[in-house]
């Protein structure tokens, strides 16, 4: 019999299994220098396209993860706060999942993920209206790939066409990698054996990558600190990155 | 004053024949032949415009819309956040418009409201193309559309369902089902005008009248199974129609957003979709009036005044319902809707807010409630043009006016539309088009129902006394 605070895990009224999940992340803002190394890696691992320039300003980038800044005050009497790294938030009640009529937006039981099916995806955009976190990203048109892009393909990852939406999926393609190898040798994945290219790429090692289940865990660990917040909580999304952010 | 005096020469019951065409009969085969005249004169003007919509279909929605799909939706002005842009206003917007042909021809049926009977035809046709034009505005607006088909539930070997889970999908049922419905229910009234149009034709038009009367002769059999058929439809569609726009409001309302998580967009929706389709109706009516032949007979300052009083009461329920999704978003205080309503009304398109209200609201209640202005053509058609631009401003305004706003400031951005407008005008004369094809082919009034009415109606004078009398037929 395990009667656990809810309140205290951020999970009013779910089950606790739901409230834990398994892969989860920890962005620690006061780290956080802003220098966009997370985004490049995302898109070099994540085979995601260039929109350029013209599309990028209207709102058409294909980000999986962007840096937010945010400022107080009014130029030139601006205080910068801290930098806000924004990605799927891989909820366990993700509003992006019921609407899609063709389930394209999907929830992984055996990962607790939230993924993406593109090649069922009919484009309908509806799961990226529903996503409170506006995480989603949309094929506006098939991009080009100058040379020498084109050679840098990760063989791994699903190129999409135009008219399909996509996201962030904790670089899957590496947590199945990790899981295939560990079970080679007869063993559990180790915490920190492997991470998403955002935390590996992180100069500061702000983003910290893990399993949430593993109460030992260094995600586990940080997650629990007091500076712990979940974005948008109170819709009760059951988000699985926490943001560490101090007073 | 002139025709007030000669107003006042006139008997009183000579007035009642003079305003009201279930007082005035005609002998029958006049009247067919009014309505085949109708049918078939057409003037010089009238190919020069179907020529020109016909133009503009090809360029404007079909060679447009290719271009979108070998494009993609980079062509259209939707982005993030506004993922959804004036194709879904577009979809809101015609099928608002095909509810007004279902209520005139179905509720005011039910109700036996006798100034119906010259134009629920006329409505009816607007429900079927208004639905055409709708489902054109939803494929355009998909990302893949050469894969539609995945969301509705065929045999497949890997078993797949759509998700009924999602809004959408009980949208396509929805919209689906009502296009059917509407369709058999035009078709029902049709079946005895389409033989009266076979026995007065020649040529392809009789075999093409042969087909679609299916060899009603008039029999008293075939007139009680027609009526059977025609009242359990007209029952059966009224809640089918209802459901239709209640479903594509919980599109909006059953998300996760400010601004569209609103309990009342249901009967809001509804309204809001007579409100744009009785103004719909009452342009069409003034169109026919002064284009077609004969048509002054048949349509009348008293069916303006019905229908005028019919969009007053609209209007005011219309208002009703926003002032009660307002004051309820306004009140429960949540930071992201205050935002919203802000930006609905102080933001750079603010002007559309106000001009909704205006046009919507005020000048509906400044215009309508005076007998002498609703049944005046040309101003209810002005009235009925500004209430569809306030709605289409209303469904533009909730959809990506709203979808600027969300809970992450740093994505927000304004929607510039793109090659949306020339898909937008290749709908509007894509419907034209089809509907001024139409009223050459199939007769406009149903004459029958017309007759149906005369008969039941006469002027009976006791003593000095002149009475209007009607009689119960069904």
């Amino acid at each position: 019999m395990n009667i656990l605070d809810l309140n205290e895990k951020g999970a009013k009224g779910a089950l606790v299994e739901e409230a834990q999940g398994k892969w989860g992340m920890v962005i620690d803002q006061d780290l956080c220098t802003g220098c966009q190394a997370c985004v490049a890696a995302c898109a070099m691992e994540n085979n995601i396209a260039f929109v350029g320039e013209e599309d990028a300003g209207y709102g058409r980038s294909l980000q999986w993860i962007r840096v937010e800044r945010f400022w107080e005050g009014e130029y030139p009497e601006v205080k910068m706060t801290s930098f806000q790294p924004k990605l799927c938030q891989h909820c366990h009640n993700a509003p992006c999942e019921p609407v899609c009529p063709v389930f394209a937006a999907v929830h992984s039981p055996s990962e607790d993920l939230n993924l993406q099916v593109y090649n069922r995806c009919v484009g309908t955009r509806y799961c990226g209206n529903n996503c409170p976190y506006q995480a989603r990203v949309f094929n506006w048109r098939d991009y080009e790939r100058p040379t020498p892009l084109n050679n840098q393909f990760n063989p791994d990852v699903t190129v999409r066409r135009r008219g399909v939406m996509e996201k962030c999926t904790f670089c899957l393609q590496r947590i199945h990698r990790a899981e295939d190898a560990a079970k080679a040798e007869g063993r559990e994945i180790l915490d920190g054996e492997f991470a998403p290219a955002c935390a590996q790429a992180c100069p500061a090692d702000a983003i910290v990558f893990g399993r949430l289940d593993d109460p030992d865990s260094r995600v586990s660990q940080l997650s629990r600190q007091r500076r712990g917040v979940h974005l948008l909580e109170e819709l009760g999304t059951l988000p699985r990155v926490t943001y560490l952010k101090g007073e | 004053m002139a025709a007030t005096s000669q107003h006042l020469e006139l008997s009183h019951e000579e007035r009642l024949r003079e305003q009201h065409l279930m007082l005035d009969p005609k002998p029958r085969g006049e009247m067919n032949a009014m309505v085949m005249e109708a049918m078939h004169t057409t003037s010089w003007k009238f190919w020069v415009m179907a020529v020109l919509l016909g133009g503009i279909v090809l360029i404007g929605l079909f060679g447009a819309w290719g271009y979108l799909i070998a494009e993609g939706l980079g062509v259209a002005g939707v982005n993030r956040p506004s993922y959804w842009g004036i194709f879904l206003v577009n979809t809101v917007f015609w099928i608002g418009i095909s509810h007004a042909g279902t209520f005139i021809s179905a509720i005011l049926r039910v109700f036996k409201a006798e100034f119906r009977r010259p134009f629920t035809r006329a409505a009816e046709l607007m429900t079927t193309f208004g639905l055409v034009q709708a489902g054109f505005s939803i494929f355009m607006h998909m990302g893949r559309v050469w894969l539609a088909y995945w969301l509705f539930p065929y045999p497949n070997e890997r078993q797949l369902w759509p998700n009924f889970h999602s809004p959408l999908s009980w949208d396509l049922l929805a919209i689906t089902t009502y296009l059917l419905a509407s369709t058999m229910y035009l078709f029902l009234p049709l079946i005895p005008d389409m033989a009266m149009a076979r026995d007065r034709s020649t040529g392809w038009r009789k075999n093409a009248y042969k087909i679609l009367a299916l060899g009603f002769r008039g029999t008293e059999g075939e007139w009680t199974h027609l009526r059977t058929a025609m009242s359990i439809f007209a029952f059966a569609i009224i809640p089918v129609m209802f459901s239709v726009h209640t479903i594509v409001a919980w599109d909006f309302a059953a998300a996760t957003r400010p601004g569209w998580s609103s309990t009342i967009f249901g009967p809001y929706f509804v309204v809001g979709a007579l409100h744009s389709g009785m103004g719909a109706v009452i342009m069409v009516l003034a169109i026919v009036r002064a284009t077609m032949k004969n048509m002054k007979y048949f349509i009348r300052p008293e069916h303006f005044d019905a229908i005028g009083k019919l969009m007053l009461i609209i209007s005011m329920t219309w208002a009703y319902f926003f002032f009660n999704d307002y004051i309820v978003q306004w009140y429960g205080g949540d930071r992201w809707t205050k935002e919203l309503l802000h930006w609905h009304e102080a933001g750079p398109m603010g002007w559309m807010w106000f001009l909704m209200l205006i046009v919507n609201v005020a000048i509906p209640w400044l215009v309508l409630w005076n007998k002498k202005w609703r049944s005046t053509p040309w101003v209810v058609f002005v009235v009925g043009l500004l209430i569809n631009v306030g709605m289409y401003i209303e469904r533009y305004i909730i959809i990506p006016i709203s979808l600027t706003i969300n809970r992450q400031p740093f994505t927000w951005r304004l929607y510039k539309p793109g090659i949306e407008i020339p898909l937008s005008i290749g709908t509007l004369a894509f419907f034209i088009l089809l509907y001024m094809l139409a009223s050459k082919f199939i007769p406009l009034v149903p004459v029958w129902e017309v007759q149906e009415g005369q008969m039941a109606h006469s002027v009976k004078k006791f003593g000095r006394e002149t009475v209007v009398t009607v009689s119960e037929l069904d």
